[in-house]
């Protein structure tokens, strides 16, 4: 490769982004405490400039660059599109309450924006060191960012399980890779599916390789039986960064999984089928189950997360592009769902009270209806309540699972929804029919006002008409995996 | 026996005794300072290898920064070393029973002719001008520049995280700052309250109730 042939085109948001945040690192040094705030709005303008970029730059066939090591194609721009989009609500929503907690400092925003730019690479890696640098970077920030609330026990005490448990899942995964790299003898990712379809690799190894990237991915996702970090780490972050876990890093992990298992490991699709299901019946039923039992909200939709994970994993194992392409609307439509109810949880809170269990969401009705129908569409949604979105995401990976006749795991996976309802039905009792124990007045910043409800409304207007998205995402899909 | 192999076995001897003087040192002090000489020599075996880079990067990452950090939090600390060396004869027997046995399992799988040690010949001897400086700089710089420069971020944010996570003003510190005494004002420091002249007689009954109650 020479410096000519270098095209740093299909990178530019990335290259932007990078620049942007080392900007606001240096302007962090300057400012004063007063000023903090201008953190905020250069965060959010870096986003709207990416994003612009990012439609600037909307590949019409894939573009690799860096050696083959980046690509630029339609599945990582709808990808990268949504995760910067989520990335600007999580710091709409988390604006006051970060302030009210004294986190509100420079290091809050540039460790977002790694996060975010690590999120880019690992949707964007071709390869599987880029992958893995990608995968690094983002779990970096996201340790940093928990362990950020120093004076806060619970919170250092998740940062470092995070950090101990994502080491060790990070080593599973690079374990597996190193065995594909030994089978294979190449890390690109078109090579190795080349490598495996031309049956010149050692079977065994392969298997083996492939047991370790799976039980690293589902680490990575949160699904049961790698799933225990997940309670622990929602319940003792702060609010703010709870959600900054739970919203767009699920997306890119879902990328993630589907760049290594289908474009690279396409041809053992026998192979991980089998594994995934057995991890999506268990993360679907432990999720779901244990979620009854939590009396804290954080923790409650920690399990609920898990269980998301494993409906999420449906389509992904069902191994066709249909499929795929639910799994993808259900990583969206999730995140969407996600950042509403944290949003909520968030605005309840203010300076020393956080609203962190069920009792806090009681008599939410009284207090403020319009927040109390807005939590009431997000737990339908996540319940899978027609005509919400969640429900035609629940319907399209079901139907992927249907269609190649894996009747029983349909079935298992109808049932679990159907437990789940549970618990979030116990939230809209709590809200509508419970008295409220804490009377004192909800307040909120308008801007957070506004893309609340409209974050919630997203859900109703996507569940009536959710054939735009779920083309883009067919579309995407159809473009990525062309190429194998 | 050709002259790289009589330095081999020198290198050898030497990091082997090294290295058991490493665990068996009574000094901590000395103890690193023998760990010292470990890295220095396996940097010689690099040499023999012809990866000068690596060679040197060992003795410049390890002996010249971490080592030398080691041997500064070594010397803060102060360590028991009665403490320390406790139980080290109680678990000698145990710890030659341990080693031997793994010398005896890798002696059995190394000389077995199904391990293919054959297929990992040396490798075949450079040319003079070869620089393997060179090789890993244009890698680094071309193929691998997307991880290479990705891994410059992740040492960016783990200094962002260091700072961000150590740095602190403490709450219980006294020190007091001249620069913001000398810029004090007066308005800062009392508080004038406008109050009315007379109290009417009711607002005074329910002050004086609320007192009673308080």
């Amino acid at each position: 490769m020479n410096w000519a042939d270098l095209n740093l085109m299909p990178a530019l948001p990335e290259l932007f982004m990078s620049g942007a945040i080392l900007v606001i690192l240096m302007l962090d040094a300057f400012i004063s405490d007063a000023k903090r705030g201008m953190h905020y709005g250069l965060a959010l303008l870096t986003l709207a400039v990416c994003a612009l970029l990012q439609v600037q730059t909307y590949p019409v066939v894939p573009v690799h660059t860096f050696s083959g090591m980046f690509v630029s194609d339609a599945l990582s721009s709808l990808v990268k599109l949504a995760m910067y989009g989520s990335t600007a609500i999580v710091l709409v929503y988390s604006r006051q309450y970060i302030a009210d907690r004294g986190l509100l400092r420079g290091e809050f925003f540039s460790l977002a924006l790694f996060a975010l730019l690590g999120m880019n690479f690992m949707v964007s890696a071709s390869s599987f060191v880029s992958l893995y640098m990608g995968l690094e970077l983002l779990s970096l920030s996201l340790y940093s960012l928990i362990a950020l609330q120093r004076d806060s026990v619970k919170a250092t005490e998740s940062a470092m399980k995070y950090f101990v448990l994502g080491a060790l899942a990070s080593g599973l995964l690079l374990y597996g890779i190193s065995m594909i790299y030994g089978a294979t003898g190449t890390l690109d990712l078109a090579l190795v599916a080349k490598a495996i379809k031309a049956h010149t690799a050692n079977d065994m190894l392969l298997v083996f390789g492939l047991v370790f990237i799976v039980a690293g991915l589902c680490f990575k996702l949160g699904a049961v039986p790698f799933h225990m970090w997940v309670p622990d780490v929602y319940q003792g972050s702060a609010t703010a960064v709870t959600l900054m876990v739970g919203a767009a890093p699920k997306l890119a992990a879902f990328v993630f999984v589907l760049r290594i298992l289908v474009q690279g490991l396409e041809a053992m699709v026998a192979d991980w089928q089998a594994m995934l299901a057995l991890v999506a019946v268990l993360s679907m039923a432990i999720g779901n189950i244990t979620a009854i039992a939590q009396t804290n909200i954080k923790r409650m939709l920690a399990y609920s997360t898990i269980s998301h994970m494993g409906f999420l994993l449906l389509g992904l194992l069902a191994g066709t592009p249909d499929g795929y392409a639910a799994a993808l609307f259900y990583a969206l439509i999730y995140v969407l769902m996600s950042m509403v109810s944290f949003g909520i949880l968030l605005g309840l809170s203010r300076a020393g009270f956080e609203c962190e269990t069920l009792d806090d969401l009681k008599g939410l009705n009284s207090r403020n209806s319009w927040y109390a129908l807005l939590m009431l569409l997000t737990m339908f949604s996540m319940a899978g309540v027609p005509p919400l979105a969640g429900f035609y995401a629940k319907f399209a990976v079901i139907k992927a699972i249907a269609d190649i006749h894996l009747y029983w795991l349909a079935v298992v996976s109808v049932m679990m929804s159907l437990i789940g309802a549970f618990y979030y039905l116990r939230v809209v009792k709590n809200i509508y029919f419970d008295e409220a124990q804490d009377t004192s007045a909800i307040v909120m910043r308008a801007d957070m006002k506004l893309v609340l409800s409209l974050n919630a409304i997203a859900l109703l207007v996507l569940g009536v008409v959710p054939e735009r998205v779920i083309v883009l995402c067919m579309q995407a899909m159809k473009q990525s995996l062309a190429a194998i | 026996m050709s002259m790289t192999t009589v330095i081999f076995y020198i290198l050898s001897a030497i990091l082997l005794f090294a290295a058991v003087r490493v665990v068996t040192a009574k000094n901590p002090v000395h103890a690193v300072l023998y760990l010292v000489l470990a890295f220095f020599t396996s940097s010689g075996h690099w040499l023999l290898l012809q990866s000068e880079f690596l060679a040197i990067t060992l003795v410049l990452v390890y002996v010249g920064a971490v080592m030398v950090l080691f041997l500064f939090v070594v010397m803060m600390l102060d360590i028991n070393i009665e403490q320390l060396r406790e139980g080290f004869w109680r678990n000698f027997p145990v710890a030659v029973t341990v080693g031997l046995i793994m010398a005896f399992e890798m002696v059995l799988i190394l000389t077995n002719p199904h391990t293919g040690l054959a297929d990992y010949k040396a490798g075949a001897a450079l040319a003079a001008d070869a620089s393997n400086v060179k090789v890993l700089g244009r890698q680094l710089y071309t193929t691998y520049l997307l991880p290479f420069e990705l891994a410059a971020v992740v040492l960016l944010v783990a200094m962002v995280a260091a700072i961000g996570l150590t740095q602190r003003s403490r709450k219980d510190t006294k020190v007091v700052d001249a620069g913001d005494q000398v810029k004090v004002r007066s308005q800062d420091r009392v508080r004038i309250v406008k109050m009315q002249a007379e109290k009417n007689v009711e607002a005074a009954d329910t002050a004086e109730s609320g007192e009673q109650q308080a």
